[in-house]
């Protein structure tokens, strides 16, 4: 496994966590977020990621990066599927372990909001009678990730 | 030559992945304008263009040999 990764395989969160557990980590946060069958009233049957692959894994590196900055002593992986997923599936790990428990919290919230903005992945929702590719972005994020 | 991809929502529009631009130079609103002539539809408005894997503004430059991709806005976790 890579630290930052898109990957079309099912995600195993332990190997996650175990990367980023260390002597002096006092707490590991593990966050999984999965594919939800109900959104809005609309019934899912399975949803299809697609990403820019290179580009992806640049963008949750940097992430990483901005947490360890705005959270000193934080090691972070993070991974995303693509492909097919189906109910229940896990679409994104994030594993975050720090000295105390209130950064990892905090830097693993930090990790899926920065996601949902400027990682170019993308997720169809198809459902029994149609199919959408969704998304909601600002126009211009910050020129570069990096920059806190 | 400049190439540029295309993804999701984009990529079923254009219907490819990929294409190349055989342009010396232009910039990034000039590469968007290209886009919404070309595919109608193409939503230029909502869409963002990364450069070498960096997204770009408006006005920046892109010269030939770089690599762009068109970002509909993005729904990854």
């Amino acid at each position: 496994m890579k630290p930052f990764e898109v990957v079309e395989t099912p995600i195993d969160p332990q190997v996650y966590s175990d990367y980023v557990l260390h002597a002096g980590a006092g707490a590991v946060t593990l966050f999984t977020g999965h594919v939800r069958e109900w959104t809005h009233g609309v019934r899912t049957v399975y949803l299809a990621y697609e990403a820019y692959v290179p580009m992806a894994e640049k963008k949750l590196a940097e992430i990483g990066m901005e947490m360890e900055t705005k959270w000193p002593g934080v090691k972070v992986a993070i991974a995303h599927r693509i492909g097919e997923l189906h109910i229940s599936d896990i679409a994104v790990v994030i594993a975050v372990s720090s000295p105390h428990r209130k950064a990892a919290y905090e830097a693993n919230e930090y990790a899926i909001e920065r996601i949902k903005e400027v990682v170019p992945i993308w997720k169809k929702e198809i459902w029994e009678d149609g199919e959408e590719w969704l998304g909601a972005q600002k126009k211009y994020p910050d020129k570069g990730v990096g920059s806190v | 030559m400049i190439r540029v991809q295309y993804f999701a929502r984009l990529r079923e529009l254009t219907g490819k992945g990929q294409e190349t631009l055989d342009r010396d130079q232009l910039t990034v609103q000039q590469l968007l304008d290209w886009a919404e002539e070309t595919y109608p539809g193409f939503g230029k408005d909502d869409i963002q263009v990364a450069v070498n894997e960096e997204y770009a503004l408006p006005e920046d430059i892109i010269r030939s040999g770089d690599e762009c991709a068109f970002i509909p806005p993005v729904s990854g976790g």
